[in-house]
């Protein structure tokens, strides 16, 4: 095992703001990208079905 | 052994087809990350020279690769769609552009984060950190191209033709910190040498760039499937489908 406690863990050999600052990032990077994705996918189907509703009228 | 390659070539089959793939993939990533990580933080020990700043590697160079390799994968999408004019292949292209983007965008903040414990500045204009600057400016070039023309059609041609343009810029970051004095280090892995880190290390960033991979591809196959829904909106079988959805 690497680090003698969880406080070792999140210092990182006093590189924590390095290390976490980049896999942050990546975190909300990601995180935004499944999100935006999902409620784009959400609301192209709401609107591809009023747009059938429409044609139906 | 014959596989029908034109059937999903046609976007009505590939919807389904990438919407039975894009759980598995996305899974995948997910189990290969949390595998990558536990290696990266747990297994692998602290570097002799850079202590513990070098795990932003496990992130930094899958991003990197996959920001570099997804813009291939555009640029050969698009000559596809160039020669043939098949449709399904300038949706792919515009599928992948996002998820490149993110990449190009991660590659360059986490080297920024890696840049000022070991080099003492977040950012220095050396050929390796412009050139993947300017990848993620092309990124964003194309997609801001793509949303200025109305015309769909002429929209993805001339994203093609910019992609295809722009691909000159990707040996050109592979291979900067060859042809250039960087400050960027070399490559870790190569095709001819021995990789030059520990491969514990080593397998924990590839693992790290498998996730990277998977989750790409699932991404892009959710977004590909919203693009074809809304390009074949006319048609029949999407008419159906949305019915069968309420």
């Amino acid at each position: 095992m690497n680090w003698a406690s969880w406080d070792a863990f999140w210092a990182m050999g006093g590189y924590g703001l390095y290390v976490w600052g980049s896999y942050a990032a990546v975190v909300v990077g990601v995180g935004l990208e499944i999100f935006l994705l999902r409620r784009s996918h959400a609301n192209l189907i709401k609107r591809l079905k009023r747009m059938q509703t429409w044609e139906k009228q | 052994m014959s596989i029908a390659w034109f059937k999903y070539s046609s976007p009505m089959t590939f919807y389904g087809l990438a919407g039975h793939l894009a759980p598995w993939f996305g899974w995948g990533a997910a189990i290969l990350a949390v595998i990558g990580l536990y290696i990266g933080f747990f297994v692998a020990p602290t570097d002799f020279q850079q202590g513990e700043a070098y795990r932003v590697i496990f992130i930094h160079v899958p991003a990197a690769w996959m920001s570099m390799f997804i813009y291939l994968v555009m640029a050969f999408w698009s000559a596809v769609g160039l020669a043939w004019n098949t449709r399904l292949s300038f949706m792919m292209a515009r599928a992948l552009a996002p998820t490149g983007a993110l990449f190009a965008f991660l590659s360059l903040w986490t080297g920024a984060f890696w840049g000022k414990p070991m080099w003492g500045a977040w950012w220095v204009w050396d050929a390796r950190l412009t050139s993947a600057l300017i990848l993620f400016f092309l990124y964003v070039g194309i997609m801001a191209l793509w949303a200025a023309i109305d015309d769909r059609r002429r929209g993805d041609r001339a994203g093609a033709l910019l992609i295809l343009v722009g691909a000159i810029n990707v040996p050109i970051i592979y291979f900067s910190v060859k042809w250039w004095n960087t400050l960027h280090q070399g490559a870790s892995i190569s095709l001819t040498k021995a990789p030059s880190m520990a491969s514990i290390m080593l397998t924990g960033m590839l693992i790290m760039a498998f996730a990277a991979w998977f989750y790409s591809i699932a991404v892009a196959l959710v977004r590909v499937r919203g693009i074809i829904l809304e390009r074949e909106r006319q048609t029949e079988w999407v008419k159906v489908l949305l019915e069968q959805r309420s």
